[in-house]
């Protein structure tokens, strides 16, 4: 079934309140201005979704808030580029453009009754907070569920302040930064290297992981060596988008469209494609 | 095919006249050195001995064309506050594309999968394809850098058009191909030439029999998938291209686009514009990244896409419809022929 409405039309939101996560990260808290828009709005953890600032144009963001929490829509912007630093000038009351939700999503409904790994880096956690608070949310469906997350620095880790309700809704979260900073009592060491530290068992489990290329490639090669099997390796992609639905020719890996046949994709998936990430 | 209609020579620019009273009629005419396509008017010389430079891709998919216009105001209680207003565009208006080639007219056959059968349709392409037919002229003389035959299609394809034009002694045999081109035939300027049947299968056949043979494509894709990761070849492949996009902008299948805002002041509109698989920041990351960092990767992916990845994903379509424009255009004589040919080759050798 086509969507039958003008794909390319944003709804209109508001910034209901924005998080400084650290120096070059802010979170944006987002509710839709139509009434009714926001208890209508369906979508699975892993979906993302394009904001607008009219004048500088749209970019495209995982909705980092669960389906189960629907309050506000979440997303978190690094400020690399002209939508970036437009979206990073906003403040609470401002009103913005949101095509959402679009893409594919993580495959929650297979993962139930599984140990679960989450393995982030920097901003790389943001698609992953969707999926961990939609599992915490629904405790029961999963097994243990534990978490990796590193940054450069502890000024450069998102969702600190959140970090004691993940413990204490279950899970089990192991800090890593590059170098020893003063006050500092989480690990020291890169992702990876903590990764193998840490070695989860493959048995019943399924990885998840989100970063920068570099982690994912070394974080791939670590779980490997752990013996995950390709199936039980999922990562989300991001790529260089304008349209959002397929058309516009920019976020193709061979035949599939980051966009709209991703962003999530597990290992073995990505095996199957031509190597252009 | 049906019924055959005649037009004699003399009467055709009455007969775009006429049709030109209830919609919008693009032309071939000669502008300097190129023949393009233009909003017909009285003062319009037309050209039709020669395949336009460019295809009509602009009648159904605009160079430039606005999506959405959007206003910021602000509040007058609280200048701190703005509210947003977004208003669609559409485009509106019947029209109809004379005097294209059947690889004009085929070229949108490519889009039409992509831009209305998918998850997602393109509003502002399928009200235009909706509304627009297609009188396309069949081509008499195939010019060397012609290779419709290769993906397909022939001088006198059919595919994409309502009404088919041929040449014949003194003026055009029509024949309506969709019911639409059939409602365009009904004119007074247009009299009943059966008799003239034969004489346009014979040019019909005359072009085709000029093209020769074409080689079997069929492996391509598969050939193509196989040198994925070859960058060798696609290096040898794209040494001498500079990158200039000369060939996305002509070529009758080529749809990525750009989405870009022009503002002015508080308000302004987000516009649709062509873009170019060829350059660097096509596909260039906010992180500095870049998938496809050097014309040797761009021209894999711009190849594959017609030759391997859309076949794939379209029942063994090539999103090619053999114009040639991309060959006669290029300054530094790139040849998807010969690219094509190459992996075809490569792949039989290795």
């Amino acid at each position: 079934m086509p969507h039958s409405a003008n794909p390319y039309l944003p709804a209109i939101g508001t910034v209901q309140e924005i998080i400084q996560e650290t120096p070059g990260i802010k979170t944006f808290r987002v509710t839709l201005n139509e009434p009714g828009a926001m208890e209508g709005f369906e979508f699975k953890p892993g979906q993302v979704g394009q904001l607008s600032v009219f004048g500088s144009g749209e970019s495209t963001f995982v909705i980092n808030s669960p389906p189960t929490r629907k309050e506000f829509l979440q997303f978190s912007v690094m400020r690399v580029g002209e939508v970036t630093t437009a979206l990073h000038g906003l403040k609470v009351g401002d009103q913005l453009g949101v095509r959402a939700p679009l893409g594919n999503w993580f495959p929650f409904e297979e993962m139930k009754g599984k140990d679960i790994v989450f393995i982030g880096g920097g901003i790389g956690m943001a698609p992953l907070r969707t999926l961990l608070l939609y599992m915490l949310d629904n405790r029961e469906d999963y097994g243990d569920i534990s978490i990796i997350y590193g940054a450069r620095s502890p000024q450069d880790l998102c969702y600190t302040y959140e970090f004691e309700e993940w413990r204490s809704l279950g899970a089990n979260l192991t800090l890593t930064v590059d170098h020893e900073f003063p006050d500092w009592d989480g690990r020291v060491g890169f992702v990876p290297s903590v990764l193998a530290e840490e070695a989860p068992s493959p048995y019943n489990t399924v990885a998840v992981t989100c970063g920068p290329p570099i982690m994912i490639k070394f974080v791939l090669k670590g779980l490997k060596e752990l013996e995950f099997e390709d199936e039980q390796i999922i990562t989300t992609l991001e790529k260089r988008m304008k349209c959002g639905i397929g058309l516009c020719g920019r976020c193709n890996i061979g035949t599939h469209y980051v966009c709209v046949d991703g962003p999530v994709f597990s290992y073995a998936e990505l095996q199957r494609l031509p190597a252009e990430l | 095919m049906g019924e055959i209609r005649f037009l004699s020579e003399d009467k055709l620019r009455q007969w775009l006249e006429e049709l030109s009273r209830d919609c919008s009629v693009w032309a071939p005419v000669k502008e300097d050195e190129a023949v393009v396509f233009r909003l017909f008017d009285s003062t319009k010389e037309l050209s039709l001995e020669r395949q336009p430079t460019a295809p009509p891709k602009e009648a159904l998919f605009p160079k430039s064309e606005t999506m959405l216009l959007y206003r910021y105001q602000k509040d007058p209680e609280d200048p701190g506050k703005q509210s947003l207003e977004l208003k669609e565009r559409q485009p509106v208006g019947r029209q109809i594309v004379f005097g294209a080639r059947p690889c004009g007219a085929r070229g949108f056959t490519i889009f039409d999968p992509v831009f209305e059968e998918g998850a997602y349709h393109d509003p502002y392409y399928q009200v235009r394809r909706e509304k627009t037919s297609f009188v396309t002229l069949t081509c008499t003389t195939p010019e060397n850098s012609c290779f419709c035959h290769w993906v397909g299609s022939s001088p006198s394809d059919p595919a994409g058009s309502d009404v088919l034009l041929t040449p014949v002694e003194g003026g055009y045999a029509l024949e309506a191909v969709t019911e639409k081109g059939a409602q365009l035939l009904d004119s007074d300027l247009l009299v009943e030439g059966e008799a003239k049947r034969q004489e346009a299968e014979a040019v019909k056949q005359g072009a085709s029999e000029a093209l020769g043979q074409a080689p079997d494509l069929s492996d391509v894709p598969e050939r193509l998938f196989e040198l994925f990761e070859d960058l060798d070849f696609w290096e040898r492949m794209s040494a001498k291209c500079i990158s200039c996009g000369a060939c996305t902008y002509l070529c009758p299948t080529c749809y990525c686009f750009n989405i870009s805002d022009e503002p002015s002041g508080l308000a302004g509109k987000r516009v649709r514009s062509w873009d170019n698989c060829m350059s660097y920041l096509f596909t260039l990351e906010g992180s500095g990244h870049n998938p496809r960092p050097t014309k040797a990767h761009r021209l894999r992916n711009r190849v594959g896409h017609k030759f391997s990845y859309y076949p794939e994903l379209h029942q063994g379509i090539f999103a090619c419809c053999g114009c040639g424009r991309c060959i006669k255009s290029c300054p530094v004589c790139v040849d998807i022929r010969e690219i094509v040919m190459s992996a075809k080759e490569h792949a039989d050798a290795s």
